[in-house]
């Protein structure tokens, strides 16, 4: 699947976007939070406040234990801040 | 029961014309009684601001925003609504998001609006950073609790 990474979560990160292959017990939008945070230091600190975090699966906002299932697209960033 | 309108909803870089989207709104309508317009715009408090950097979410920004538009449709009977967002580089001054209610009567047409702008600033995938004058990175502009509250009330 294809993670997106927006805002100070993308500049943390250091790519805006990449594919992804999570093991089969990642199921859960926080479970794949976790999954990325142990990829390296940058993604360590991106999710270091999952408060700070929120998440859309294929283009819909999506709860912490919303299940993750067959997405095309996960996306991180942090709270909005347009209009 | 007339049907509902459908929902013009754009995000772009370009500007937009308040008066001409008004027009494109209400021409050749009778029935309307009441056209709320709220436009939001880039302000600088301290003089330091040069512009306003917004990223957005491309698709999901589009989807976001229309299903919002679809809840006011269902809560308000609108006649017509455009609402059109802004990214990209944005300076003081400058306007930033466009929202048009138009109802038969002045309380929905208020009420309608009020709620998309409630909804767009916790729920559409922007992102404002600044960017300080003489072109030294400012840093991400943080989300209100204000605007949380704001949007919690019309639930």
């Amino acid at each position: 699947m294809k993670a997106l990474y927006f805002a100070r979560v993308r500049e943390r990160i250091g790519l805006s976007e990449e594919e992804i292959a999570p093991p089969g017990e990642v199921v859960t939008v926080r479970q794949l939070i976790e999954w990325l945070s142990r990829r390296g230091d940058g993604y360590a600190a991106a999710f270091a406040n999952p408060a700070t975090i929120r998440a859309a699966v294929d283009k819909r906002h999506a709860a912490p234990d919303a299940p993750i299932g067959a997405a095309r697209e996960v996306a991180f960033f942090p709270p909005m801040t347009g209009g | 029961m007339t049907p509902q309108p459908a929902p013009s909803v754009r995000v772009q870089a370009d500007d937009f014309d308040v008066a001409h989207e008004q027009a494109l709104l209400t021409q050749g309508r009778r029935d309307i009684g009441a056209l709320v317009s709220f436009v939001g715009l880039c302000r600088d408090e301290d003089g330091a601001l040069e512009a306003l950097e917004l990223e957005h979410y491309p698709g999901m920004a589009e989807a976001e925003i229309s299903r919002v538009a679809v809840e006011a449709l269902e809560r308000w009977p609108l006649q017509g609504l455009t609402v059109i967002h802004r990214f990209g580089q944005i300076r003081p001054g400058e306007q930033i998001v466009l929202v048009l209610t138009a109802a038969r009567h002045r309380a929905d047409a208020f009420a309608a609006a009020e709620f998309l702008m409630d909804y767009l600033k916790t729920r559409a995938p922007f992102w404002k950073k600044e960017r300080r004058a003489g072109g030294a990175p400012g840093d991400w502009i943080s989300a209100k609790s204000e605007d949380d509250s704001a949007a919690e009330r019309w639930r």
